[in-house]
C-alpha cells in the first residue's frame, strides 16, 4: 500500500514541476538558512574542554575600593598577583594556576631567518595538569622552577615543527627577544574553542604557541597581552603594577572534583575575602563568584550578539518559509480535486488520501533537505570567510547534518499537515457531479 | 468596486487568506526588525573618526633593543621617515584609530568622585594633533617644553601630566552646557587642565557610534608600544608606506615590521564584521521577499484557476475586463492590509524583546508605514499576472459546461 501511495505522490509532484521546485526551493532556503546560522552558533557555544570542565573554575574576589561601590556590582573579572599568589599558595584545589597572555618577538638562530612574533602564555606551574594538556615530549615546569624564575619553556606542537623541524627539542634553547631560554617540553596538539581560560585575548582565539613561568615573565618585563585594569589613586610604573595589589590582570582556574569541594571552595573565598577586609586590604563586604567553565562562558557572553541575532532571523525566516509553503501545498492539493473526489468515490479512505498527501508532502521535505544542505555548505563556506577568529570552525558536523534533515521533514510535514486534511475532506459526490 | 462582495468570497476561503496576511504579518515583523539593525550597522561604519584618513599611513615595528634605548631609536626613525618624499608630517603615539590595543581611564570631574565617563588615552609623542589633521575648536596645541616623559611619572610623584586635549563629545558628557576650556578634570589624585578641544576624534575600537569620540590627548613622550603615523601629501601613499618600510629598515635592519597599512585599509578591516553582516541581512531580506512573493502568486493563481467559472458567468453578466483586474487587486490589498496590521504589533513585539536581549534601540515609527507600502507594492506587483490572466478569461466560459 505505501509503495502505491509512494507512486501516487511522485506522479503528484511531477504532474507540476514548477509548483513542486517552488516549494522544495522554499523550504530549502528557510532550511539553508537556518541550518547555517545554527550551525555557527553550534560551534560557538560548545564545550571547549569536555573531559574536564565540569571540574574546573574560575574564582573571583572583589579588592575594589568601596567609595564607587552600587549594591549590586559584579566583581572583577581578574585577579590581582597578591589575591592570585595567596589564593596559590592556600592551595584548596586538587590543582590551580594563575596566568597571563602575553608575546615576544622569537629570533631565530638561523642566520637569515626573520625574527617574528609569538602569542605565550605566562603561568604557574599547574597549569599542564590542570588542562589536560597532552605533551609530546618532556614536560612542564615545577613551582619550584617558577619561584627560581629560571628561563624554561614548553613549545607548542606547530612551534616545534617551525623551529626543530618537528623532532624532540627537549635541552635545546630558543631566543625571545633578548633572552634565551630552554626548552623543557613540547605539546601536542591543543586547541580549547572556545579560549575558555582567558577570554581577554580573544574569546575565539588560537592557542598561545609557547608557555613560560608567570615569575620569569614578569621579572624579564616580558609583554602581556589581554586587558588589566588598576584601581586608587597609587600611580604605580608598569613594573610596580604587575607585582601590585590593586592591579588587576591575572586569570585564575582552580580544579575540584565534586559538588562538595565547589560548596568548601566557595566558603572558603568568603573567609579569604573577609580576612582581606579583617587586615585592612578590602573594603568591600564579600563579592565573590565561582563559576564553572560552561558557567563562564555565559556569564561572559561569549556567543557574539549577532551571531544569536542571525539564528533568530533565520529561524523566523523558516517560519515564513513553511508558512509559505502550506499555502503553496494547499493550491496544488486542491487543484486535483477531482482526482481526490474520483478516488474517494471509488472507495480510497479519508485515511489514505491524507496518507497519501502528507506523503507528497514528506517527499517535499526530503527534496528541501537536500537543496537546504547544499545551501548551508554554501553558507557556511561564506562564513569561513568572514573576518571573525571563529571563521575556521564553521563546519558541518554529523549531529548538524542530521537536524538539517529532520527539521526538514518536520517542516514540510507541518506544512503538509493543513493541506492533508483539507484534501481529504472533500466530499466524492460533489467531486463527480460537476465533471 | 464594492468591497462587500470580496470579503464575502474571502470568508469562504478563510484558510488560505489567513496564510497569506499571516506570512506578510510576519515579514513585516522581520523587515522592520532587520532593516533596523542594517541601518545601525550603516550609521556605524559611517562615523567621521576627525583624522585626515585617505592621507595618513601607520607602521608598527619591533626591534630588540633594551628599553633604555628606545627613545633615541624613535627619534631616528621620526627622522627618517620625515626625509621620505611626500611625507609632510609625522608622528608617534601608543594607539591608533583603528588599530587594536587601546588605554583607557575612567574621567571624573571632582577628585575622588566617580568617573562620569571611561576615555582613552592618546599619548602624543610630538606632533600629533598636526599629523592626524585634527580640528581645534577652542583653546592650543601643545608647546614644545609642556612635554614630560612617559618614565618620569613613576620616577617621582612631583611630574604629573597636568594637561590635555579632549574632544568636543567629551567635554559636552563632563560639562553639559558649560565651556570646557580651561576647566579640570580627574583620572587620579592631580588636576588635569583642558587646554585645548578638538572636533572629534575617536577612541581605538568601540561598540556603541555615541561612546566612540570620548577621547583625551596627552603630551607624555615615550610611552610603551609607539607607533608611527605618516601625513602624505602629493604622492601615492602605497608607494609612500614601501619607502618608508626600506627607510626604517636602513636605520636598524633586525626590525620587525607588524603593520603597515593605510587608514582607509584600517577602516575597512575595522568595519569588514558590520559589512558582512549587514550584506547578510540584506540578503535575508531579498530572499524572504522574494519567498513571499511567489507565495501571493501561487495562491492567487490557484484561486484565479478555481474561479474561472465565476470569473465567466461575471463577464457574461457585463463586468468590464477591467472591473475583474481590480478585483483581484483590492482582494489582495485587502488581505495584504491585513497583514501588515497585523505585522506592525509583531514588529513593535520582536523590537521590545530583542531590546531587551541585545543592545538594540526601540525601533523609529517611520519604517512601519515603509514597510506597509513596501508590502503594499510587493502584492500588487505579485498578483498582477495572475489576475491579468483572470481578466482574460472569457465571457464564453459560463455558456461552456
Amino acid at each position: 500500500m505505501f509503495r502505491y501511495y509512494a507512486w501516487l505522490a511522485v506522479r503528484g509532484l511531477r504532474r507540476n514541476p514548477v509548483l513542486t521546485g517552488l516549494m522544495v526551493l522554499a523550504i530549502g532556503i528557510g532550511i539553508g538558512a537556518s541550518v547555517t546560522t545554527i550551525t555557527v552558533l553550534h560551534v560557538l557555544s560548545g564545550d571547549p574542554l569536555p573531559s574536564k570542565s565540569d571540574v574546573l573554575f574560575y574564582p573571583q574576589v572583589d579588592p575594589e575600593d568601596a567609595t564607587h561601590y552600587q549594591p549590586g556590582d559584579q566583581p572583577p573579572d581578574q585577579l590581582t598577583y597578591v589575591d592570585a599568589m595567596n589564593l596559590l599558595r592556600d592551595a584548596r584545589g586538587k590543582r590551580q594556576a594563575a596566568m597571563s597572555g602575553g608575546g615576544a618577538v622569537l629570533v631565530p638562530d638561523q642566520a637569515g631567518v626573520d625574527p617574528y612574533v609569538v602569542e605565550l602564555r605566562y603561568s604557574t606551574a599547574d597549569i599542564f595538569g590542570l588542562f589536560d594538556i597532552p605533551f609530546l615530549h618532556g614536560s612542564g615546569w615545577t613551582a619550584e622552577q617558577d619561584e627560581a624564575r629560571e628561563r624554561v619553556v614548553v613549545l607548542s606542537r606547530r612551534l616545534n615543527q617551525r623551529l626543530f623541524g618537528g623532532e624532540n627539542s627537549v635541552g635545546r634553547e630558543i631566543r625571545l627577544s633578548s633572552h634565551r631560554f630552554r626548552v623543557i617540553g613540547v605539546i601536542d596538539e591543543w586547541r580549547p574553542n572556545p579560549h575558555f581560560y582567558d577570554l581577554t585575548t580573544g574569546a575565539y582565539a588560537d592557542s598561545e604557541e609557547a608557555f613560560l613561568p608567570l615569575e620569569t615573565s614578569i621579572d624579564l618585563d616580558m609583554g602581556r597581552n589581554g586587558d588589566m585594569s588598576c584601581f586608587g589613586s597609587e600611580r604605580m610604573s608598569p613594573e610596580e603594577q604587575q607585582r601590585s595589589g590593586t592591579c588587576m590582570w591575572l586569570q585564575y582556574w582552580v580544579e575540584l572534583e565534586s559538588p562538595d569541594a565547589r560548596a568548601d571552595y566557595e566558603r572558603y573565598l568568603a573567609n579569604y575575602s573577609e580576612h582581606q577586609r579583617e587586615i585592612g586590604r578590602f573594603e568591600r563586604s564579600f563579592n565573590g563568584r565561582l563559576h564553572s567553565v560552561m558557567e563562564w562562558l555565559d556569564y561572559k557572553r561569549v556567543v557574539p550578539d549577532d551571531v544569536q541575532l542571525q539564528v533568530w532571523i533565520a529561524f523566523g525566516f523558516l517560519v515564513v518559509c513553511i508558512v509559505n509553503t502550506i499555502g503553496l501545498m494547499l493550491a496544488k492539493f486542491l487543484r486535483r480535486e477531482g482526482d481526490i473526489g474520483v478516488r474517494r468515490a471509488l472507495g480510497a479512505t479519508r485515511r489514505s488520501v491524507f496518507t497519501q498527501y502528507l506523503l507528497e508532502a514528506g517527499m517535499i521535505g526530503v527534496g528541501g533537505a537536500v537543496v537546504g544542505l547544499l545551501l548551508s555548505l554554501v553558507g557556511l563556506a561564506a562564513v569561513r570567510m568572514q573576518p571573525v577568529d571563529y571563521a575556521g570552525f564553521a563546519r558541518l558536523d554529523l549531529s548538524m547534518f542530521l537536524m538539517a534533515v529532520g527539521l526538514s521533514l518536520a517542516a514540510s510535514l507541518i506544512a503538509g499537515l493543513l493541506p492533508a486534511w483539507q484534501a481529504c475532506r472533500i466530499a466524492p459526490a460533489l467531486q463527480l457531479k460537476t465533471e | 468596486m464594492e468591497i462587500q462582495p470580496i470579503l464575502k468570497s474571502l470568508r469562504r476561503q478563510k484558510t488560505a487568506a489567513i496564510l497569506i496576511a499571516f506570512e506578510i504579518a510576519l515579514a513585516c515583523a522581520i523587515i522592520c526588525n532587520t532593516l533596523f539593525v542594517i541601518v545601525a550597522r550603516m550609521d556605524r561604519m559611517q562615523i567621521d573618526s576627525g583624522i585626515a584618513e585617505t592621507e595618513l599611513l601607520r607602521i608598527r615595528t619591533a626591534t630588540l633593543d633594551d628599553p633604555v634605548d628606545k627613545p633615541l631609536r624613535t627619534a631616528e626613525d621620526l627622522a627618517a621617515l620625515q626625509a621620505v618624499p611626500g611625507v609632510v608630517d609625522v608622528a608617534a603615539v601608543q594607539q591608533v584609530p583603528f588599530g587594536n590595543s587601546s588605554w583607557n581611564s575612567g574621567v571624573a570631574v571632582e577628585r575622588g568622585a566617580p568617573p562620569v565617563v571611561g576615555a582613552t588615552n592618546y599619548f602624543d609623542n610630538g606632533n600629533l594633533v598636526k599629523t592626524l589633521g585634527l580640528k581645534l575648536v577652542a583653546g592650543r596645541d601643545f608647546q614644545p617644553e609642556e612635554y614630560i616623559n612617559f618614565q618620569d611619572l613613576f620616577s617621582t610623584d612631583e611630574t604629573f601630566v597636568g594637561m590635555a586635549i579632549i574632544t568636543q563629545a567629551l567635554a559636552d558628557r563632563l560639562w553639559p552646557g558649560e565651556p570646557a576650556l580651561g576647566k579640570a578634570f580627574y583620572t587620579d589624585t592631580d588636576p588635569i587642565r583642558v587646554i585645548g578641544i578638538v572636533d572629534t576624534l575617536i577612541r581605538p575600537s568601540f561598540g556603541d557610534p555615541g561612546d566612540a569620540p570620548m577621547s583625551v590627548i596627552y603630551p607624555v613622550r615615550h610611552a610603551p608600544g609607539l607607533e608611527y603615523l605618516l601625513r602624505v601629501r602629493g604622492a601615492e601613499p602605497d608607494a609612500v608606506l614601501k619607502q618608508a618600510e626600506v627607510a626604517l629598515r636602513d636605520v636598524h635592519p633586525g626590525r620587525l615590521i607588524l603593520h603597515a597599512s593605510t587608514f582607509v585599509e584600517m577602516r575597512e578591516r575595522f568595519f569588514r564584521g558590520d559589512r558582512v553582516m549587514a550584506m547578510l541581512l540584506i540578503g535575508v531580506i531579498v530572499a524572504l521577499l522574494i519567498v513571499t512573493a511567489l507565495g501571493i502568486v501561487g495562491l492567487a493563481s490557484f484561486w484565479v484557476q478555481r474561479r474561472r467559472r465565476q470569473i465567466g458567468v461575471r463577464r457574461a453578466l457585463g463586468a468590464t475586463r477591467g472591473a475583474i483586474l481590480r478585483y483581484f487587486q483590492l482582494e489582495n490589498f485587502l488581505i495584504v492590509t491585513a497583514g501588515v496590521a497585523a505585522g506592525m504589533f509583531s514588529a513593535y513585539g520582536v523590537n521590545a524583546w530583542l531590546m531587551q536581549h541585545y543592545e538594540l534601540e526601540r525601533l523609529p515609527l517611520y519604517y512601519l508605514p515603509v514597510a506597509a507600502v513596501s508590502l503594499w507594492v510587493l502584492g500588487q506587483l505579485s498578483v498582477l499576472q495572475p489576475a491579468l490572466r483572470a481578466m482574460r478569461v472569457p465571457p464564453a466560459l459560463a455558456t461552456r459546461a
